[in-house]
């Protein structure tokens, strides 16, 4: 049997970078170093000795790491872009979930390819998280809007909550906008005329 | 009106992405049919690969990227075309205030004259050897900058390979670079030298048009497959960024068009960072002004052609400095990179001022010269380099030494 990849991950974010360390950990693949900081990259990077760096797409760091491995002076062996270019779904696979990879230069493609489908899974898993996230936090800020909205109509029109809702409903409906930004607006506007009521 | 094509083209927050943006923001794409999407990137390696994988129809590139590209140095790149140049100049070298302290000790001037603050430079290397190299830093290995710097310190008798460092570092980090030590100065588009010299933090010391005047920089690279299949399409693109900028040329618009590029999804800065490279008034970094005659060129002296005598400038520098073996063909598939065809054939219909020949001589003019077009008057130049040497394309072997 072959000896384990070295695999480094280079991410600023930790949390993403943590969720592919414990994939390929469950993978089996032991020896898995982290990166979060840039500074000092190309001793640790020799310190490392890396078979297989992962590295996110977005770090604008790239380019001094790609040169970094042209002139291979930093790491002892040539490292080459991961995959062999005809393997081109993987490739865009990779650059839509916003994955790179680089590899040490022959080092077989079958021991290379569980590795990137990991990175690119979990990648995509993170990035999916993130907008759920995002996703739950605004329908949190949107339901608060509301329900502001709600009391001050039945505060100052009197109406029942249920009504003070239909009537909030009905104008998003009237001029195609969401509840949300209606609510915002009543509540903008609330403020503007009597800034002493800011309940 | 819908428009009949989307093409997404991918940047970096740099002044010279002008053309681009104001494609886009003045309507100029728009009129030509065309849903321009521009995505701020991060890096060259990114714009490389989503060109690579077909996110992106052209982008904002460094000029001998898609000579790189095609010439296979850059791992999984596409096949790569530059049928338009996105101006010229737009470059400074900048360091940091202790290093120009030693650099005026030595003898500098202060007007940005290439030859006394490289000469001071050699003097201080000389007198600080054996105590640590200066360190500085490079937008990409295939960059004008990093060449233009090597030529610089070069024709100044300083081995850019043994008697400095040349780092690679992303252009909008490099004022942090330089400010926390890390570098002793670098060679880096705008804005990212006036922010040094605002800041006081660092000092200009020469600039891209002092070293080689009205010199290539940022090209459109276009996916050579993509190019082939929608020649419609990108007559049009051609077309709408060569009013776009003709547009960026006009001084009057330069103050819209800081505050187009100030914004967060463009360059995302001060819109005080972009005056001083439109009006050519730089900033130095000592509180005080100098003028720079074409310090950047988004229009005037044929700036979007894509001349093949660049191409081939940029080629002989891979060669200088070992990067591609020199071949007949390394040398054939630098100058099929950029296309003064494709240009040709998109713009002929405006009628507009094209130059008569798809290369010529660079540094071989003194002063401005009306040159030979095709139906409108067109004026070159001065466009020397600053040790007086010339680039006789067709003389390359000559001009490498060999």
């Amino acid at each position: 049997m072959s000896p384990a990849l070295r695999i480094l991950i280079i991410d600023e974010n930790r949390i993403r970078a943590t969720i592919i360390e414990e994939g390929l950990r469950e993978a089996g693949h032991g020896e898995v170093a982290m990166i979060h900081d840039m500074t000092g990259i190309a001793r640790r990077i020799a310190e490392i000795d890396p078979d297989v760096i992962v590295i996110d797409l977005e770090n604008p760091n790239r380019d001094m790491l790609e040169s970094m491995f042209q002139l291979s002076r930093a790491v002892k062996r040539p490292i080459a872009m991961f995959v062999d270019r005809s393997d081109s779904a993987s490739i865009e696979a990779a650059v839509e979930a916003g994955v790179s990879a680089y590899v040490i230069d022959g080092l077989q493609k079958h021991r290379v390819k569980p590795i990137l489908d990991m990175a690119i899974s979990r990648f995509n898993a993170f990035s999916r998280m993130a907008r759920e996230l995002e996703e739950a936090q605004t329908e949190l800020e949107n339901r608060r809007l509301v329900e502001r909205a709600k009391g001050i109509l039945m505060k100052s029109r009197g109406l029942s909550e249920e009504d003070a809702y239909a009537l909030l409903r009905r104008t998003a409906m009237n001029q195609n906008r969401k509840i949300a930004e209606i609510a915002q607006s009543l509540i903008t506007t609330v403020g503007l005329l009597d800034p002493g009521d800011s309940s | 009106m819908n428009p009949e094509y989307q093409i997404n083209i991918g940047f970096l927050p740099l002044l010279d992405s002008a053309v681009l943006v104001a494609a886009r923001e003045k309507g100029f794409s728009e009129a030509e049919g065309i849903d321009l999407v521009l995505v701020r990137e991060h890096s060259w390696a990114s714009i490389r690969d989503r060109l690579a994988v077909g996110h992106f129809q052209a982008a904002h590139m460094l000029g001998p990227m898609p000579i790189a590209f095609n010439l296979g140095l850059a791992p999984l790149a596409a096949h790569t075309i530059a049928p338009m140049a996105l101006g010229l100049g737009g470059n400074a070298v900048t360091v940091s205030r202790n290093l120009w302290a030693a650099l005026r000790a030595n003898g500098a001037s202060e007007d940005f004259d290439a030859a006394s603050a490289g000469t001071a430079l050699r003097k201080v290397i000389t007198a600080q050897r054996g105590k640590g190299r200066p360190r500085f830093a490079v937008v990409h290995p295939h960059s004008g900058h990093n060449y233009e710097l090597r030529y610089w310190l070069a024709a100044c008798g300083i081995d850019p390979d043994k008697d400095v460092e040349i780092v690679i570092v992303p252009p909008p980090l490099m004022p942090d670079a330089l400010a926390s030590g890390q570098i002793e100065g670098y060679c880096v588009g705008e804005p990212y030298n006036t922010a040094s010299a605002i800041a006081g933090a660092g000092r200009i010391v020469t600039t891209k048009s002092m070293i080689w005047r009205s010199s290539p920089e940022k090209v459109l690279g276009v996916s050579a497959r993509w190019a082939e299949t929608n020649p419609d399409a990108l007559g049009r693109l051609l077309r709408a960024l060569y009013r776009a900028a003709q547009w960026c040329g006009i001084p009057s618009n330069h103050h819209e068009l800081a505050s187009l590029l100030a914004r967060p999804d463009y360059i995302g800065c001060a819109s005080e960072w972009l005056i001083p490279a439109l009006s050519g008034r730089i900033w130095t970094g000592d509180g005080e002004v100098i003028a720079v005659d074409d310090f950047f060129v988004p229009h005037d002296k044929a700036a979007t052609f894509p001349w093949k005598s660049h191409a081939l400038w940029f080629y002989s520098q891979m060669v200088r400095w070992r990067q591609v073996e020199a071949s007949s063909h390394n040398e054939a598939v630098a100058r099929e990179s950029y296309r003064p065809d494709l240009y040709r054939s998109a713009l002929g219909p405006l009628g507009v001022a094209l130059p008569s020949a798809n290369a010529k001589v660079e540094g071989a003019l003194p002063s401005a010269m009306p040159v030979g077009s095709a139906g409108a008057s067109l004026v070159l130049g001065p466009d020397g380099f600053f040790d007086g040497k010339v680039f006789d394309p067709d003389r390359l072997d000559d001009y490498l030494g060999r």
